[in-house]
């Protein structure tokens, strides 16, 4: 019984990351119609970057963290807006689908080739101190990993509701034109999710390095469960994501422990299907009426 | 124009016909792959290019095909038998898969169809008496017609090159017929297309099943050529080729598979050359077309097109001088 | 017996009612105004009756038949045409491609359209038409680059096409220059005169009078008035309408 507990909190901590690389994907989708296929990339690479001012520049920690955020922001999230969403929009979603594409590859490939296609080793942020609490064993990392998403989303979400800029996204997300000709700078608005986007996925490489193995290939596996992990939980809302992301996690932790190896990720790809069938517009989401 | 059409079809004809003869054996591979991705390619473009009906399926359509060759063969059906049968089952699916493209549209579309994609992959992947499950099926035979093998790489490229021109031609009789030009209504505008008579329910069933049929004769084809298929030929990771097939070499544009499926099957080759590198620098290719040629491969090939033709000439037409008040038949 | 019958039409969207018990008949040959404040209905009803949106309740008959619930295909092939308020084109075909798709559906069957490829009757119609409608000039041009006077003119060709026997025209005049105006009225009542049955929603009163000889009034979803253009003309309600609080 204590399994179940145990397997919770890591189910919960994994999927904790993915939630938050569904979230950002959610975000790209809503503001910009965007279906950002090198995701699982844009967590990847933050991870390497990490790595990088750890090791190469012994930065502490914290600034290590930093680094890595504002760096992820620009480059992912900057610049790769101005320079593929802002041309490719106007044509239609599936030119900048492919340039996503074109982008996943790119950096898989150049983190091959440049750096190393092997498994970075990555410093444990937490202490691998194991907490107790009556008889089940927890990892602190899986504890902490919980509570910082926990926070993150959470800031996230007030952003969201209570901020100018909140509402501004909320806006762009439902009418696009009606928001621009309501003062709204679209594009500029769009460049800030993308960053934003950044900053998540950045967040989501630092806690997840240490439960993966950092390599250049990770990505792939990643950025799949954060799209299943929206399509599940919903395009159309964060909670849903959020959902969704938590979904994953737990369906893949408690599968590898109880079901034969054959049969795992078929699990999850079945309630995948179910969702689709039954209600293709999410657990948590709303269905768009068609305009 | 006309004779620069004909010029290009010969100069092609050669090139497809005797050049193979020359070829050594990995190259000519490389030919037969990229005349079933073409296929393949035609069939995805019909789809979504003309059509504008998102799939995510073209694997899952492709893998019938495949399977039921790979299946059928050894138990003594002929090659064609099997291929039809798969193409017969790829058609139908399509037909199912056309319903939910009815009801919804764009990116839920999207996901409808990759989630038949998983669940094809799935029971593939599963039911091994019948697929060999994640061992696959190997030993694929080719196809013979008596005493006539087309068992040698070099022989069965020309048996891959005819069902090729046999899918080109149905494509071009199709595609510039009424109902080429009602697939393109219901993409540019499907509330009109609706309001001027354009049966949105039978023409996008027909948009999956066509499209669909056609990944079937190529997933038919592709099992020989590779002699072993396994259900992780057949993921979301293909379907997904495709997509950038059709996509960079002209959506809903008759070249704009063949530009694709060359560029996407045949570039990665070319840069070989660079050993580690050749995936970067294709990925940046792929990026660089998409930002300056965001239509496809099409844009250089319509650029070329009007640098040789002096001027656009308009569609040969009887003359007609009406008189404005008795112009349209009274009923 | 009416050529279209609407009878007591409603529409609903969520909690907006937008059109409500609105009757209405229209007669062979007739030509039809209808016209309301913003807001009132009357595209709504363009849309009940050619199958573009499903009535909430109410019934809408052509030639006797209940057509009511049929798609916007199955409206087009009993003989019923309309244009767009917003136009609505082809963006990426030329003028005579628009022209041809808006023919090639009337006859055949789905199968018959693979095989048969001869054009040649749609085409002299639709190069008659283009004649017609003074576009040749840009009868190859793409859709998406015409003028907006010339793509209200092709909607108008495109809704000819098939050779309907009722055009619903919707805001035909809006945003097109006098000289053109006076061209299209002038084509409507050619049309008219050859036996084209015409209902024409307009916001330019000028036209609706002097074009309809009969006109129906919507407010907010309910008809408030019908008769003669003299008549429409002195109805305080209709004033009260437009202009009221």
């Amino acid at each position: 019984m204590t399994d179940v507990f145990q397997l919770l909190v890591a189910g919960l901590s994994i999927g904790s990351i993915y939630a938050m690389a569904a979230i950002g994907f959610v975000l790209l989708w809503q503001t910009s119609n965007t279906i950002n296929f090198a995701q699982g990339e844009f967590v990847v690479l933050p991870a390497f970057v990490m790595v990088l001012f750890l090791t190469v520049f012994r930065f502490p920690f914290a600034a290590a963290f930093v680094a890595t955020v504002i760096v992820s922001t620009l480059l992912l999230g900057l610049l790769v807006k101005k320079v593929l969403v802002e041309r490719l929009l106007k044509m239609g979603v599936l030119p900048l689908v492919i340039a996503t594409i074109g982008l996943s590859m790119l950096i898989r490939y150049s983190l091959q080739q440049f750096w190393t296609p092997l498994a970075l080793p990555f410093p444990a942020i937490f202490s691998r101190q194991p907490i107790r609490v009556g008889g089940v064993i927890f990892s602190s990392e899986e504890v902490m990993n919980v509570l910082s998403a926990a926070i993150v989303i959470g800031t996230l979400q007030l952003l969201i509701r209570r901020t100018k800029l909140g509402w501004a996204m909320q806006a762009v997300a439902q009418n696009r034109d009606l928001a621009s000709v309501l003062g709204i700078n679209v594009s500029r608005l769009v460049g800030v999710t993308f960053m934003l986007n950044a900053a998540l996925t950045a967040v989501a490489a630092v806690l997840i390095a240490p439960v993966y193995l950092v390599k250049y290939d990770i990505g792939i596996g990643i950025g799949l469960k954060a799209f299943y992990a929206a399509i599940i939980g919903g395009f159309n809302q964060i909670r849903g994501a959020l959902l969704g992301g938590l979904l994953v996690g737990l369906v893949e932790t408690y599968s590898a422990a109880y079901i034969s190896n054959q049969f795992r990720d078929a699990f999850a790809l079945v309630i995948l299907i179910g969702v689709l069938l039954l209600k293709p517009e999410g657990l948590l989401g709303i269905k768009e009426e068609w305009a | 124009m006309r004779g620069w059409r004909t010029l290009g079809i010969l100069v092609g004809a050669v090139v497809l016909l005797l050049f193979p003869l020359v070829l050594e054996q990995y190259k000519l591979y490389l030919a037969s792959l990229t005349l079933v991705y073409l296929i393949l390619a035609i069939g995805l473009n019909l789809t979504l290019g003309y059509a504008g009906q998102i799939s995510l399926a073209h694997a899952g359509f492709m893998s019938f095909g495949a399977y039921a060759v790979a299946i059928l063969v050894p138990l003594g059906v002929p090659f064609e038998g099997g291929l039809v049968v798969g193409v017969v089952i790829a058609f139908l699916w399509g037909l199912v898969l056309g319903f939910p493209a009815l009801k919804v549209k764009h990116h839920y579309l999207a996901m409808v169809t990759l989630g038949f994609n998983i669940i094809v992959f799935l029971v593939l992947r599963n039911w091994e008496s019948l697929t060999g499950g994640s061992f696959g099926i190997s030993g694929i035979a080719r196809p013979r017609w008596g005493p006539v093998r087309f068992q040698s790489d070099r022989a069965y490229y020309y048996y891959i090159l005819g069902w090729t021109v046999l899918v080109v031609a149905s494509a071009h009789w199709i595609l510039h017929s009424r109902w080429g030009r009602a697939f393109r209504s219901i993409r540019e505008n499907e509330m009109r297309a609706e309001v001027v008579g354009v049966s949105l329910r039978n023409y996008k069933l027909m948009a999956f099943a066509i499209g669909s049929a056609y990944a079937g004769v190529g997933g038919a084809l592709f099992a020989p050529l590779l002699t072993y298929i396994d259900p992780g030929a057949f993921t979301l990771d293909r379907s997904i080729q495709f997509l950038m097939m059709v996509v960079m070499g002209g959506l809903g544009r008759f070249e704009g598979p063949f530009l694709g499926a060359v560029v996407v099957t045949l570039l990665p080759e070319l840069l070989r050359a660079s050993e580690g590198f050749y995936l970067i620098i294709f990925s940046l290719a792929v990026i660089l077309m998409m930002l300056f040629m965001p239509k496809g491969l099409v844009e250089i090939w319509d650029w070329m097109v009007r640098k040789m033709t002096r001027r656009r000439h308009g569609p040969a037409h009887p003359p007609a001088p009406p008189e404005p008040a008795a112009v349209l038949e009274a009923k | 017996m009416s050529l279209l019958e609407i009878r007591q039409l409603s529409k609903n969207f969520f909690h907006l009612s937008a059109l409500s018990l609105v009757s209405l008949s229209v007669e062979p040959g007739e030509l039809l105004g209808l016209i309301g404040p913003n807001g009132s209905g009357k595209t709504t009803l363009f849309n009940c009756v050619t199958g573009v949106l499903r009535p909430s309740r109410g019934h809408v008959l052509f030639k006797g038949e209940d057509i009511t619930k049929l798609t916007a295909d199955g409206v087009y092939h009993r003989g019923i045409s309309r244009t767009f308020q917003l136009i609505q084109l082809f963006p990426e075909m030329t003028v005579l491609e628009n022209l041809l798709m808006a023919a090639q559906e009337r006859k055949g069957t789905l199968f018959s359209r693979l095989l048969r490829r001869d054009e040649t009757e749609e085409m002299d119609r639709a190069l008659n038409l283009v004649e017609y409608l003074g576009l040749s000039g840009v009868k190859d041009n793409l859709a998406a680059n015409l003028s907006y006077g010339q793509q209200k003119l092709l909607d108008f060709g495109m809704a000819l096409m098939p050779d309907p026997q009722v055009i619903l025209l919707d805001e035909p005049m809006a945003g097109v220059n006098p000289t053109m105006i006076k061209a299209l009225v002038t084509h409507i009542q050619d049309l008219n005169a050859q036996g084209y049955t015409f209902v024409v929603i307009e916001h330019n009163m000028e036209v609706v009078m002097s074009l309809c000889r009969r006109i129906v009034v919507l407010s907010q979803g309910e008809k408030i008035a019908e008769g003669t253009p003299a008549e429409i003309h002195d109805n305080p309600a209709v004033m009260d309408a437009y202009f009221g609080t």
